[in-house]
């Protein structure tokens, strides 16, 4: 299984802070994303986002980064600390 | 060189974060920034809420600490930021960095915060008497690192 963490203001579109994602097919996070988005329209929508940003293990990275089994892999909204 | 990263609920007091730089003996310039709550909008802020992904808003914090020290000779560099709810004009980051001379603490400091408000996963949420609204990212937030990386 993949754990997919989803946080701030696209926590909240989707109402879900975390999905379990099973590995079938899956061999980046461009894969993970074409998988999730099939769950609905919204959610399609939402994780089309042009400014998504990504993290697999605590890491950020870009879209066609390896995901394998285990993989912790996080979207949010551009960061806005400071 | 120290490396001192927290994320935490509680405030922090800056005079003890600037006793704790001035250790260092070698140091003869430190240079410190706090980032405050205040009210963007014209209406009324209630506060502010950030959110954060724990671990990953730890790890982000230390690799920019080093990838300061890897371009200038720092002798301690602390980095503490808030999470949880806010009130306006609380304190929300600090950040300290001791070198030897003057150019490199105040170069360093910018750095931090440049890096910091691009990559380390924190968000704003601002609460105001009528509605509540998660702040979006300023594009001169992410034009100012483009200066670091040439």
């Amino acid at each position: 299984m993949i754990k997919v963490l989803f946080f701030a203001a696209l926590r909240e579109r989707l109402n879900c802070e975390q999905y379990q994602l099973a590995c079938d097919g899956v061999s980046c996070v461009r894969d993970v994303l074409t998988q999730l988005k099939q769950h609905s329209e919204k959610w399609h929508q939402e994780l089309s986002r042009i400014e998504l940003l990504c993290a697999v293990n605590q890491s950020m990275v870009n879209h066609s980064a390896q995901v394998v089994a285990g993989d912790e892999v996080a979207f949010f909204p551009p960061v806005t600390g400071g | 060189m120290t490396v001192f990263v927290a994320v935490q609920t509680d405030d922090f007091c800056q005079a003890s974060e600037y006793d704790e730089l001035r250790r260092n003996a070698k140091c003869g310039a430190i240079v410190t920034f706090c980032g405050l709550v205040r009210d963007l909008q014209d209406t009324t802020l209630s506060g502010m809420t950030l959110e954060h992904y724990p671990g990953m808003t730890e790890k982000a914090l230390q690799d920019i600490a080093y990838k300061a020290k890897s371009r200038w000779e720092l002798g301690a560099v602390h980095i503490i930021h808030r999470v949880g709810h806010l009130k306006p004009n609380a304190q929300i980051v600090f950040v300290g960095v001791a070198s030897a001379h003057r150019a490199a603490a105040f170069n360093a400091c910018e750095f931090i915060m440049d890096y910091l408000k691009n990559q380390a996963p924190f968000w704003k949420k601002e609460h105001t008497t009528e509605a509540e609204y998660w702040v979006a990212a300023k594009d001169s937030d992410k034009l100012a690192i483009a200066r670091w990386e040439h």
